[in-house]
């Protein structure tokens, strides 16, 4: 790096340059080697997290009414249908509020907002909302669904609560996915005399739903997946029926929680059962997100 | 947009001639209008978090003093002793996520200059996918994972408590070597590849063109994906409730059990107080330097990545 044109008592010194590529060569290959290593430990601990579950709760998940039936006091009894039922509810609700209200606001700051301050603001506001741990938008939902609203702890209050913590990650995703459509298309319909909006929703949108898609599948993947907000918003660890949307709920994770929480060993295998559970149900719902982009994507 | 032009100018052609009726007109500004309430959810969204947080902690900050918060090194509030002292929680919160930073930041970066310096493109492809199912998981199983699989495994070599940081950070960091990973393989592989040829040309070797080339040049993003990963690790809730436990204290001793802000909160919530007692207050107050915390570092990461981004073109 020195590129110092005074003489170098160190180079006075050592009357011939050596340039040690053999030595140089050799550490960088046991960096390439320690490189493949970090890489490695983190799908060495995903392999062996998976394994640990399955070995623990494999046997408990295929026990007979483990998945319809309602939990019991006694480990290696009951079920955990109200849990599943609350979940897919939860999916649903989620799916249902956040993909017209995401897809509108990604249509907005792609096609209509002008370029204006309050745009950057929202634009920073959206980037900023995706960064806010999921226990605070429970404090959110306590706020404004339990006791503003009068919902109470109950399946909506969650449900909502999830669709908020949910939103700016497909707005996200929906921005990326309306950008990526030519404008070529765009400039075509206007062409053609078609309105603003008829141009949206007959050629931008259909050309942007695999991206759109992927977005929601991953951000409805991980609010199934997320437990904190629900704590804070009143799930409950233990429920006999099977919860409507105005009725104390729970979901799968609070089911693991709660199953990991109790002393007794034998629940611990059925935590791991839930585990598996609640794995397969995010599984299912990225499968059904591939098979509906295949569907749908306009090559 | 670029309608617009002659459709709002009657001189050129007839308004009337190309809009086969006027409700055509007001159902679009009607859709426009719509989409707009739609992206202004999430700036009501914001507002409503800092209202409700601010108004709770302020009626909380009537009852315990600044002082008393700040100032105090006990956190007892459910105790006949009560003490407000945030740091103990702060103290869980920061060891824990230094841990899962010691493991994020080298499984990362090693991770993301693999990816991008090394492997073949058949296999980054497979592989880059593979290391992000770790960000998919959902937090309560990486809890799981810590109480029941690794602390009993590290408790052959330590003695660990039951309920420990080690074990939680040390899943925590596992947990966000995608976050930290992938943002610095996109920093990473957006820099030019004439830097690295030039490198090469001046005789360096492959690894010395990383790390005096590559990774500087990619520093901004680096820098960015872990302040994100520090975020995140603050932020999340599950891994540190199961398997840090709740005793708040002021140490560093990873092999004890500590008690995070989240871990606090998720604990209050658990507990039944009544809306308006002064426990429940503490869970806003709580959740109020939670929420500026991540939302400081979240700002800086976003700072940092646009404002010392290398430009070349």
């Amino acid at each position: 790096m020195s590129t110092s044109y005074q003489p170098d008592d160190s180079l006075d010194s050592s009357a011939e340059f050596t340039d040690n590529v053999e030595s140089r060569e050799t550490l960088g290959k046991v960096f390439e080697v320690l490189f493949l290593l970090g890489l490695l430990i983190g799908l060495f601990v995903l392999a062996l997290l998976l394994f640990d579950i399955f070995r623990d709760g494999l046997g408990r998940f295929l026990s007979p009414g483990f998945l319809t039936e309602t939990p019991s006091r006694f480990p290696d009894q009951g079920g955990i249908r109200p849990a599943i039922i609350s979940s897919v509810l939860l999916g649903s609700v989620v799916i249902l509020v956040t993909v017209p209200i995401g897809v509108g606001a990604a249509l907005y700051l792609e096609e209509y907002a002008p370029k204006a301050w309050w745009t950057a603001i929202i634009e920073i506001n959206i980037s900023n909302l995706a960064g806010v741990p999921s226990i605070v938008y429970g404090l959110l939902g306590l706020g404004v669904f339990n006791y503003l609203l009068g919902f109470g702890p109950a399946l909506i209050s969650g449900a909502l609560t999830l669709s908020l913590l949910s939103l700016p990650v497909i707005i996200v995703a929906a921005r990326e996915a309306i950008r990526a459509v030519p404008d070529s298309l765009r400039n075509a319909s206007y062409g053609l005399g078609v309105t603003k909006w008829k141009t949206i929703s007959s050629h931008v949108l259909p050309y942007a739903v695999p991206g759109i898609l992927t977005g929601v599948i991953i951000s409805v993947s991980r609010a199934i997946g997320d437990a904190a907000s629900l704590i804070v918003v009143g799930a409950v660890g233990f429920l006999t029926f099977n919860p409507g949307l105005f009725q104390r709920f729970m979901a799968l994770p609070i089911q693991i929680y709660s199953y990991i929480t109790r002393p007794e060993p034998g629940f611990a295998s059925a935590a791991a059962a839930t585990i598996i559970a609640l794995l397969i149900l995010i599984l299912l719902l990225n499968g059904i997100a591939i098979y509906i982009r295949q569907r749908f994507s306009i090559s | 947009m670029q309608n617009t032009n002659y459709r709002d100018n009657p001189d050129i052609l007839s308004r009337q001639s190309l809009n086969k009726n006027a409700s055509e007109d007001i159902s679009e500004k009607i859709v426009a209008t719509i989409l707009f309430a739609c992206a202004l959810v999430s700036v009501l969204t914001t507002f409503g978090i800092v209202v409700i947080i601010f108004q709770e902690t302020f009626s909380f900050f009537q009852e315990v003093s600044f002082a008393q918060f700040f100032l105090d090194t006990k956190w007892t509030p459910l105790f006949a002793d009560r003490h407000f002292g945030v740091w103990p929680l702060i103290n869980g919160t920061l060891l824990t996520t230094a841990i899962a930073m010691a493991v994020a930041i080298p499984l990362g970066l090693s991770s993301a200059i693999y990816l991008s310096e090394y492997a073949q493109p058949q296999v980054a492809a497979i592989l880059r996918p593979a290391v992000e199912l770790l960000a998919g998981i959902p937090t309560v199983v990486y809890g799981y994972f810590a109480l029941l699989f690794l602390t009993p495994l590290l408790r052959n070599l330590m003695p660990l408590e039951i309920f420990n940081a080690l074990s939680a950070g040390l899943m925590m960091g596992i947990m966000i070597t995608p976050t930290v990973g992938s943002i610095s393989l996109d920093a990473i592989k957006a820099v030019p590849r004439s830097l690295r040829e030039g490198a090469y040309a001046l005789g360096i070797t492959k690894l010395e063109t990383i790390f005096k080339v590559v990774l500087p040049a990619a520093l901004s993003g680096i820098i960015a994906s872990i302040i994100l990963g520090i975020s995140r690790a603050v932020g999340e809730t599950m891994t540190v409730l199961i398997a840090a436990g709740q005793q708040p204290r002021l140490t560093i001793n990873f092999m004890e059990s500590v008690e995070t802000m989240t871990a606090y909160m998720a604990q209050i919530s658990g507990g039944d107080s009544p809306r308006g007692s002064l426990n429940f207050k503490t869970l806003y107050a709580v959740g109020a330097v939670l929420f500026i915390l991540t939302l400081a570092l979240n700002i800086v990461s976003h700072w940092v990545a646009n404002r010392f981004k290398e430009k070349y073109e």
